[in-house]
């Protein structure tokens, strides 16, 4: 199958405020110019957090207790906009392995689970507590349970949602669809062919 | 009970369920270009495959090409490679490519409904999310991934969940000087910039019906900036009328075939849906954004919003909105200073928006503070619109006419807005930084409200500064 399964995220998390941020936001689109997504990661939501200078304007991503975070927390609509899947590969490359978010942009969120990073729903009153406690402590270590559809961190535990055909995906490896999708050959062809497609 | 489009266009195009309960969904068309396909001919070399179906995949460049110039090798190296890549990949796979200069090249969403690709009944998915505009001929059309480029390369098949359907009902008649752009906006910013999640939106009612394929395309275009991951209009004469003819519809007897096939996917009259919001004609203004997500909109008669009418995080993002476009609270959105106008886009980059501006400015001049650029949406239509003279009514008015491709409307060409400039325009997204400066300020609004703010020199009503009733706009 594609990849390993996904049961448990652990780390440390950081909490990006705002609703409705787009994918322009997370990576502008003059970062657009490439042919691989390797370089990526830097750029990651670059003019919120440089200036036109280039000088860092102290964004909660480059606080250095922050360096090495894993889970990426932020509120509605996250990832609308642009379908271009350098935010999620920009996400990917800083080193998030979750993203957390009252709601998510759907080719957002398809994007991103093809790339095995679950986007992890929770409702506004959990979430603004989560990221209160975030906020306080950067050391905080939380752990995220597909499984068990919680999030625990210090002695709080979180409700949390998942598409369901999604949360089977992570649990059973098979978020990266390919393999699944060229097991069917025939049908496809007689599809195509019903239809006149052929 | 019977079926919506949705549901008998998912039902003819559906390969099989997959364990996880989600469905692979085969693809009809699937356009590529430039900036998310080139990875994706990576990923499938890493997997040693090859394109499954390459005589249903066709190739563009818009997005990264210059509209001054456009001679090779391009003056970005970046640019030029990424459209080397595409080309090689492209001739390697066996598909055909729409290079510039080839006569047919433009916006992936102008190019497929002009040269008759797009057609009644088919899935159709693009690496771009403005796919949806595909949808005003019946069509479910997607925007995806670059993962999911890859899959539909490999496999032409997708994964899927299927959507809800929100009927859209717009009844009435539109007042003079509202528009396709106006329906599609003030749509938005009623029902919310995410609004759509979840849904697929059908449009229908006396105004969709009475709306040509190019306004249809515009409404349908911004379904994704509510939220819906596509939209479409019922297939009806209207849809057959402008496909008969086209380059790659069928002709004579298949014509004919063709469109009793096509009629059959419109929904039936007793077909259900998850929800139905209805609109009255009525209500829609020529309306303008005046924050940073298309929902944050406003009629032209209105004024920017207070801040303290709301709590929360509302009040936080309009505050945000504001502060970014240094507009003050209840100030009347008409006569905000700009910098530049922009007309073009997949948007609003085709044939009917040209010519309905033509129509109003000969004989006006682009204000002199004002920098104001026509981009149109393809090579067609470019010839097309010079045939009629447009060009050069554009031109005498003070505008520049540019060459086909996305331009202002995403910051991966020269075209850009430099340091905290003011934009009206014509294209479809007002984040912030979208066209290309980090500061820079975007208003969206209709064709014919960018000439009159690009005419006065600020946020203008169209139908103050020209005569429409004497232009036939
Ligand atoms: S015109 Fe704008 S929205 Fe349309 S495809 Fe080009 S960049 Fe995307």
């Amino acid at each position: 199958m594609s990849g390993v399964a996904i049961r448990k995220i652990n780390g440390r998390g950081v909490y990006v405020e705002g609703n409705d941020i787009d994918t322009d936001r997370i990576i502008p689109a003059r970062y657009l110019t490439c042919v691989t997504f390797d370089e990526l990661g830097p750029a990651l939501f670059y003019d919120v957090r440089f200036d036109e200078h280039g000088r860092s304007k102290g964004h909660v991503l480059d606080s250095p207790e922050r360096a090495g975070a894993e889970i990426l927390i932020s509120d509605n609509n996250f990832g609308c906009g642009s379908s271009r899947e350098h935010a999620p590969q920009a996400i990917m490359r800083f080193g998030f392995k979750a993203v957390i978010a009252g709601s998510f942009a759907e080719i957002f969120h398809g994007n991103c689970t093809t790339l095995g990073i679950p986007c992890v729903v929770m409702d506004d009153d959990h979430r603004s507590e989560l990221s209160k406690l975030v906020t306080n402590d950067p050391a905080l270590d939380m752990m995220i349970d597909i499984e068990q559809l919680q999030i625990i961190c210090g002695n709080q535990v979180f409700p949390i949602t998942m598409k369901e055909s999604v949360r089977e995906a992570f649990l059973d490896a098979t978020y990266d669809p390919l393999d699944t999708l060229l097991a069917s050959g025939d049908k496809v062809n007689a599809v195509a062919e019903k239809l006149g497609y052929l | 009970m019977g079926l919506n489009l949705y549901q008998k266009v998912w039902n003819d195009h559906l390969v099989r369920q997959l364990d996880t309960g989600q469905y692979q969904v085969f693809m009809a068309l699937h356009l590529i270009h430039e900036v998310t396909s080139p990875q994706a001919f990576g990923m499938l070399k890493d997997k040693s495959l090859k394109v499954a179906f390459p005589d249903r995949t066709f190739a563009t460049v818009d997005h990264i090409i210059p509209t001054d110039k456009q001679e090779r090798p391009l003056a970005d190296d970046m640019a030029e490679k990424m459209i080397q890549v595409l080309s090689s990949a492209t001739k390697e796979n066996g598909i055909e490519f729409f290079a510039p200069k080839s006569g047919a090249q433009g916006i992936v969403h102008v190019v497929g409904p002009e040269l008759g690709l797009t057609q009644p009944g088919m899935t159709i998915c693009c690496g771009d999310s403005h796919t949806s505009t595909h949808g005003a001929f019946g069509c479910i059309a997607l925007g995806i991934g670059t993962s999911q480029v890859r899959d539909v390369l490999a496999s032409q098949t997708l994964v899927m969940d299927p959507l809800k359907v929100r009927r859209i009902n717009i009844q009435g008649t539109l007042a003079l000087g509202v528009t396709a752009k106006d329906v599609t906006l003030h749509i938005i910013r009623t029902l919310g910039v995410n609004g759509g999640v979840g849904f697929a939106y059908e449009y229908g009612g006396s105004v969709i019906d009475q709306m040509s394929m190019e306004e249809r395309m515009t409404v349908c275009n911004m379904s994704i900036e509510g939220g819906a991951r596509c939209g479409y209009v019922n297939p009806d004469q209207t849809t057959f009328d402008y496909l008969k003819g086209r380059e790659r519809v069928p002709a004579g007897t298949d014509f004919l075939a063709a469109v009793e096939r096509w009629r059959s996917y419109a929904s039936d009259s007793d077909a259900d849906y998850d929800d139905v919001v209805d609109i009255s004609a009525e209500d829609i203004k020529p309306t303008v954004t005046w924050g940073v997500t298309p929902g944050q909109a406003v009629s032209i008669e209105g004024c920017v919003p207070d801040p303290n009418d709301k709590d929360g995080l509302e009040k936080t993002l309009i505050n945000d909105a504001l502060t970014y476009m240094k507009l003050s609270a209840n100030q009347p959105i008409k006569g905000i200073k700009i910098d530049v106008a922009f007309i073009g886009s997949c948007t609003n980059g085709r044939l009917s928006d040209f010519q309905s501006v033509a129509a109003v400015i000969s004989g006006k001049k682009v204000a002199p503070n004002v920098r104001a650029i026509a981009v149109p949406g393809s090579e067609k239509v470019d010839r097309e619109a010079r045939e009629l003279g447009l060009h050069e009514v554009f031109e005498e008015a003070g505008f520049e006419w540019r060459l086909p491709g996305c331009s202002m409307c995403l910051a991966m060409n020269p075209d850009k807005l430099v340091g905290d400039e003011v934009c009206a325009s014509s294209s479809n997204r007002n984040f912030i930084g979208r066209q290309g400066s980090p500061k820079g300020r975007t208003i969206l609004m209709s064709p014919i409200m960018v000439a009159a703010a690009a005419i006065e020199g600020f946020v203008a009503d169209a139908r103050e500064v020209f005569d429409l009733e004497g232009a036939g706009v």
